[in-house]
Parts: C-alpha cells; structure tokens; sequence
C-alpha cells in the first residue's frame, strides 16, 4: 500500500519541477486556454449532476413506489450501464449521435451531436444515471409511505408532502449521489478520449499536455489542480447542505 | 397524482430507453453485413470472428489481468477488512479513509503519477505487473468495503471468543471463523473487482504499452481505426463478457447486504 502516498506525493512534487516551479499553477490561471478548460469541465460537471439526479430520482421513486410486472426488468436496464467502461459509454453515444448515428438517419440532415459539448454532456448522464438511481432507491426503500400518506389525509397538497417530508428524508442520499455523479464527471477520461476530440476539458488536456507536448509538469500540476477543485466544489456543497455523507464510487 | 404518475413513469422509460437503444444498435451493427444499408443486407458472424483474429490476445490479458488483481485483492483485502474490523477506532477509520483515496482521485491523475514513480524502472514499466498495480490500487477498496460491511454486521468477537476457548490460534480462527462468515462480502467484493479490472480504461490507457492492450484499450483502438461493424463486434464480445458479470455481482452484493440487516 506504500504505492499510493508516495505516487500522490511524487504527483505533488513533479508538478513543481517544470521550468516555472511552483509559479506553474500561477501560470495555470493566467493561461487562457487552461483556465477555460478548468471552467467548462466544472459546468459540464454540474449540469451532470443536476440532470443525473433529477431523472434518477424521478426514476427511483417510481420504481420503488410501484409494483408492476417489467419492473425488475426496467431496474436491471437502467444499472446496465455500471459495468460500461467510458470508452464504451463514447461509442454508444457515437451510435446514438455520430455521422451514422441514430439521429443522423432518422432526420437525415445534420443531426450530429456526439462530438459536440452536448454529446459529452449526455456521455456522462449516460453512466451517471444508474449510479445515481441506486443510492436513491436504497434511501427510499427506509423510507416509511405511512408519514406522507398520513400528511395526505390531513390534506396536505402533494408539492407541500414532497417539500416537507420526501425531500428532507432522501436529502443525505442525494448529496451522496450527486457528489459521487459530479467527481465521477470530473475525472472520467474514457468518454472524453471518444468523444472530445474538438472540445478541452480538462482530463484531455492532462492527457495532451502528458503525451503531444511531453510537459509532465504541467500535466501533474493539472491533475494536482483537477483533483483539488472537484475536492473544493464537494467541500463546499458539503458544508452549504450541512450533512456529512462520505461518496465513494 | 394520475397525471404524477404518468409523468413519472415517462422519464423512467426515457431514460431506460436512453440507455438501451445504442446497445441495442451496437449489438446489431455487430452482426450485420453492411450497417450502413442496415439489417436488409444480412446478419452475419465475420465481424466477430474478425474481431477474434485481431484482439484475441488483448481479450486474453484482461481475463489474466482481472484473475491476478483478484488473488492480489484478495490477499491483502479480506485481512485488511478483518484488521479494521477487528480493531474500530480512529486509527482504522485514517486507515480506511486511506485505502479508499484511489475513488477519489480521477484515474488519469493516478495513472500518471505511477509514471512518474516507477516510468524509470524498465523492466517494472514494460511488463504487465506495472498495469496489475494500477488495477489493484483502483479495486481494492471496493473489496475492503465489501467484506468489511458484512464482518462489522456479525457478532466476530463472540465467536472468536468461542473458538479461542476451544484453543484455536489466531490463524485458525482467520480460517475457520472469520472467512466462512465473510464469504458473501468475499464474494460480492471479487466479482466487483474482476467486473472492474476487466473494464478498466482511465489507468490502463496511461499505463499501457504497444505490447501490452487490455480488452479496453483494444475497444478504443477499434473505436478509433475500424469500421463500425467491426468496433461493435468487439463491444458485443465485451458486453457477453461483462454483463453476466453484472448480473452475479448485483445477485452477490444483495445476498450480502440482507446479512448486513
């Protein structure tokens, strides 16, 4: 296990040993093309992780509310996905969205969506949706229907049930979720190397900066900074929410 | 509430839909003979056994690769488990926390800072024990949880207690006690790692070499430089592989979790 400290702390230090030192994350800021990377993956990120937990949550309710035949069957095609590599999670959406894509031949026209920012954007949504879906299933099957049923008889309108009873008791699970769908987001490499080819975020960069330009300093040092910020943003919407939930995944 | 429940199940099915149509395209495109001109043209195996011809050995890796991380995760996990079980406290939770770091760090940051640790030591670089420690390091906490959650669920001490009477040493105890009563997290936990091993990509793109493509690597080759009959082929072998993977791993895990409640 001696592995892991010493390669993060090699990580930390190699960053360092370019030719600006430890101003390389000075330069990383000032660097437009850098820093332009570095936002887009966080709004990538974000709006992930607020679609991913809208539709699951939706998803998950339902299919732990009801019994219906198909359900299992529905269960086990929306956690498919959790054995995809990111590779593969690129491709399906190059068959959904490329140039012989699905669209492409529905509409024939110029319905070419998976190389674009929006095609990443439903690549991520695409893994993100099950592990999503089983934290919030897991929260909602303790949850006890007799409390918001009770809340209905007494005649409290759905929207005021969902606000002050659903929403308070699957709170924990969601900030779970969502912090384990936006770090996921933030550091998937697979979907991106597929995918991305024309747009920068920030783990192509890395990858780029690692392999084309040979400079490993600036390549450890945005993996330094990659891994800091998603560390920073779960921080701070840990603290905003006031839960202390552990992700992991 | 109708109209809630119409809704609701419309965005379940969108989303499953979302998720199953391109694998169902991909299956197809596998075994058709022009994709282009669609299923009309005829079904056909070529791509497979084309697939075969070119990635076999790649395939090969990966299952060797995935049974080694499994005997390594398995030998430092299920102790690793028992220790921090057996002792809770704050040492074992900094312990825990630690062993847990590589689920937290974006893969290709890791990748590259095993290059930058070991990328001088050639032989270790070039051989596939250099990808092996990449693949542990990402899959063993899973394992760690894994037996953990099912030890902490178990009155261990009780029966250590019994068997220590009884005058069974401490390695004994680890034999006929504590793995028995482990082995559903113990096997939860070594699907999940041979299911993660196998589709591995974010480490092994970094740490690969020309001689040495795992199943993944292969997979974005393919994506990149063949014809998308032969790139689906590839993905419906992966996917035969992975999915009853899937399906034992999620059969495992709830047979372990109903031990943990």
């Amino acid at each position: 296990m001696a592995f892991l400290p010493l390669a993060i702390a090699r990580l930390i230090l190699a960053s360092g040993e370019g030719e600006a030192g430890w101003a390389i994350y000075q330069q990383i800021l000032q660097t437009p093309r850098y820093l332009i990377s570095l936002i887009q993956t966080v709004l990538v990120s974000l709006a992930v992780t607020i679609a991913a937990l809208a539709v699951s949550t939706t998803a998950g309710l339902f299919l732990t509310r009801n019994r219906f035949r198909g359900r299992s069957v529905l269960l086990s095609i929306l956690t498919l996905p959790l054995a995809f590599p990111g590779v593969v999670v690129g491709f399906m959406i190059i068959l959904l969205g490329g140039r012989q894509g699905l669209f492409n031949t529905v509409f024939p026209g110029q319905v070419v969506f998976a190389y674009s920012i929006f095609g990443l954007f439903l690549g991520y949504l695409y893994f993100s949706i099950p592990r999503v879906l089983l934290t919030v299933m897991a929260a909602a099957e303790k949850i006890d229907p007799a409390r918001e049923e009770a809340a209905r008889t007494l005649g409290a309108p759905p929207h005021l049930v969902a606000r002050d009873l659903l929403f308070p008791a699957l709170a924990p699970a969601l900030i779970a979720a969502g912090e384990i769908a936006f770090a996921t987001a933030m550091g998937v490499f697979g979907t991106a190397f597929t995918l991305a080819t024309n747009i920068d975020v920030l783990p192509m960069v890395i990858y780029t900066e690692f392999t084309s330009s040979a400079n490993i300093a600036m390549a450890a040092a945005l993996s330094v900074m990659l891994g800091m910020v998603t560390r920073a943003i779960l921080f701070v919407a840990r603290s905003f929410t006031g839960a202390t939930v552990v992700a992991g995944g | 509430m109708r109209i809630g429940k119409v809704l609701q199940l419309s965005v379940t099915l969108l989303a499953a839909a979302f998720l199953l149509v391109p694998t169902i395209m991909s299956v197809l495109a596998g075994l058709t003979v022009n994709y282009f001109q669609g299923v009309r043209s005829g079904l056909t195996l070529q791509w497979v056994v084309k697939v075969w011809e070119l990635y076999a050995g790649s395939i090969f890796l990966s299952l060797g690769l995935a049974l080694a991380c499994l005997a390594v995760t398995l030998v430092i996990g299920v102790p690793a488990a028992y220790a921090l079980a057996h002792n809770p406290g704050r040492a074992s939770r900094a312990v825990e926390e630690f062993i847990s770091l590589p689920l937290a760090i974006p893969g290709l940051a890791l990748a590259l800072a095993l290059l930058q640790l070991y990328g001088s030591y050639r032989g270790f670089r070039l051989s596939w024990t250099f990808i092996l420690v990449g693949h542990v390091l990402y899959t063993l906490p899973f394992m760690v949880r894994s037996v953990q959650s099912v030890l902490a669920a178990i009155d261990l001490k009780t029966l250590e207690e019994g068997a220590a009477s009884l005058g069974a040493g401490p390695a004994r105890r680890f034999v006929d006690i504590v793995v028995p009563n482990a082995l559903p997290g113990i096997l939860a936990g070594a699907l999940t790692v041979v299911m993660l091993s196998i589709g591995e990509f974010n480490l092994t793109w970094m740490l690969h070499t020309p001689y040495l493509k795992t199943l993944p690597v292969g997979l974005a080759d393919s994506y990149a430089s063949m014809r998308l009959e032969i790139a689906s082929a590839y993905t419906l072998i992966f996917f035969v592989m992975i999915v009853p993977l899937l399906l034992a791993m999620q059969w495992a895990s709830a047979r372990a979790q109903r031990i943990t409640q």
